[in-house]
């Protein structure tokens, strides 16, 4: 009876601990969020408003005057075709990878591991002439091509793993039937890991939205995405606290949510397979 | 004989991803070790020469350099300690079934999903504010004297905030990696009366072995790279107190406009990152053959 009680305790002890311990590390997001609600005065005040009027004036500012739709706009075109370009590219390599192995299938698979060891600051500087020498300084396309390049291994493992999991016959009984390889990757396939293939794109649309050492150090102006707007407002004569939180909860919400709907099938391809 | 012949287009498939990828690591490689015996400064485009280690021999003896060695490798650390350590107690923490669970992981995940740009400003202006950063609030509420992160304590802000970033991934791979945990095992060991830390010791971390190793590679590997955090806090300052490798190269190269000095310390970080990377390949390499 007594143990009974002591354990209800403990119960309770740690549901406790759990809700702080959470609340803590969600708090910067949260303050974040509220203070993009105050006013800059407000957001300034000492000791902090946790009770204030709110106010939609930070996010109409961000928008009429930043210019935030224009690096959204630039976010979504990188992002979402490094995603694109990398799915085209990584699903035929997996597929090979997983149906048509060759002894050499195990070291190239950890070779493209590898290639993601490579520091970015190791091809800085060649990456930064190359781009200046074929006009993509600031570009787009460049990021793209870089966003895809950086993800490509990690999406290969990550739709690799996936594939592996679906049996071979499935795929042999549509080559019965008379499908092409074609046939059998598009009719087949692609529909029955519809939903690895689909975290596999949301784990490289995450990671190239975020991404900060490409888009900053290639980018000024005309191709910036958010993470380059939101730099801009580390500037001293930029401390404008409620208009940088506003653009920060415009930036971050969308992926935040992705994260949210697919957390676990995330783990796969952080860990390269290592960890289901 | 022909299932063969017909098995060979299909591995051409792999062929697009892997020249891209070859083309992406050997050539910008190869050109940085050419340019790292060069002299080439932009700014002087006319003037490179061939000079072999000198910018090596810049680079060694520049006392920026040791000193931004030095802070990667406390970056690195302590970020990994905070993370896997605080990963573990947390996901053991949250492990079992309560209300509100499902909320509790999202919270507790959160911040994993912030862009690096964000992260930093927040945490430097709206918390970490010497005047009226929310920490600064907290301090005085307990009659402290309120600290200049930043300015006093560079590195460890800085630590802070990317530990911020990390704790996440390092939860959500643990609270997965528990998940499959077999609790009939650990019921029996209860009923053996074993109590709460000898599970933790003797079945919860053997089994999170192998996550805690990813974990370590995982981040081992992004952490090298830390560059947006010290960019838009503490432009590498004061002094060269928060300058990591890569925002020393970012200096030489797109400050400086020195290429030769910059590809000399790019190198630098490459053998520093292969170093890890060893490690990490002969670790997934063994997953991969224990489950075919």
């Amino acid at each position: 009876m007594t143990r009974r009680k002591h354990n209800q305790t403990a119960r309770t002890i740690r549901i406790i601990a759990s809700w702080i311990v959470a609340i803590v590390v969600f708090f910067p997001i949260l303050w974040m969020l509220l203070t993009s609600f105050k006013s800059e005065l407000d957001a300034f005040s000492m000791p902090p408003h946790f009770f204030f009027t709110p106010t939609l004036e930070n996010y109409e500012q961000i928008l009429a005057r930043a210019n935030y739709l224009h690096y959204a706009w630039n976010s979504i075109v990188t992002a979402g075709g490094a995603t694109i370009l990398g799915m085209i590219v990584a699903v035929p390599a997996a597929y090979a990878f997983a149906y048509h192995p060759t002894l050499k299938t195990k070291n190239i698979l950890l070779w493209m591991l590898s290639t993601k060891m490579l520091p970015s600051v190791g091809v800085l500087v060649p990456i930064y002439l190359i781009c200046r020498d074929l006009n993509m300084l600031d570009s787009k396309t460049a990021l793209i091509i870089i966003f895809a390049l950086i993800n490509l291994p990690i999406m290969v493992w990550m739709i690799y793993t996936y594939f592996r999991d679906i049996p071979y016959d499935i795929l042999e009984a549509a080559r019965m039937d008379g499908a092409s390889t074609g046939q059998t990757m598009f009719r087949v396939l692609i529909p029955v890991s519809r939903g690895g293939l689909a975290s596999t794109a949301l784990l490289c649309l995450i990671l190239s939205w975020n991404e900060a050492f490409w888009s900053l150090n290639l980018t000024t102006a005309s191709a910036a995405p958010l993470t380059a707007l939101v730099a801009s407002f580390s500037s001293p004569e930029g401390l404008f606290w409620a208009k940088l939180s506003a653009v920060s909860t415009l930036a971050c919400a969308p992926i935040l949510v992705l994260g949210w709907l697919s957390q676990r099938q995330l783990v796969r391809g952080l860990t390269f397979g290592a960890v289901k | 004989m022909s299932a063969r012949i017909r098995k060979r287009p299909e591995r051409l498939l792999a062929q697009p991803a892997i020249i891209m990828l070859l083309v992406w690591m050997i050539v910008p490689l190869a050109m940085t070790l050419y340019f790292s015996t060069q002299y080439y400064n932009l700014l002087y485009p006319g003037k490179s020469a061939f000079v072999g280690l000198e910018n090596f021999a810049y680079f060694f003896t520049y006392p920026s350099f040791w000193t931004s060695i030095l802070n990667t490798i406390i970056l690195v650390g302590s970020v990994l300690v905070v993370t896997v350590v605080g990963g573990v107690l947390i996901s053991v923490l949250v492990d079992e079934t309560f209300p509100g669970q499902g909320i509790v992981r999202m919270l507790l995940i959160s911040p994993f999903f912030i862009m690096p740009t964000v992260a930093a400003l927040v945490w430097k202006n709206l918390l970490m504010n010497p005047v009226s950063g929310f920490l600064a609030w907290v301090w005085k509420l307990f009659g402290a004297t309120p600290v200049n992160w930043f300015a006093d304590w560079p590195l460890f802000s800085i630590i802070t905030v990317v530990s911020w970033e990390w704790l996440p991934f390092a939860i959500l791979i643990f609270v997965t990696a528990l998940q499959s945990l077999d609790r009939e095992q650990m019921e029996a060991a209860r009923m053996d009366g074993a109590r709460g830390f000898a599970i933790f010791r003797y079945l919860t971390l053997p089994h999170l072995a192998r996550p805690i190793a990813v974990v370590v590679m995982v981040e081992a590997i992004f952490l090298l790279n830390i560059f947006a955090e010290i960019f838009v806090t503490t432009n590498g300052g004061p002094g060269d107190a928060t300058t990591n490798v890569p925002y020393l190269v970012y200096t030489q190269a797109l400050l400086e406009f020195d290429v030769g000095a910059a590809s000399a310390g790019g190198l630098v970080a490459v053998v520093l990152a292969n170093i890890m990377a060893v490690f990490l390949i002969r670790l997934i390499g063994k997953s991969l053959t224990e489950k075919t």
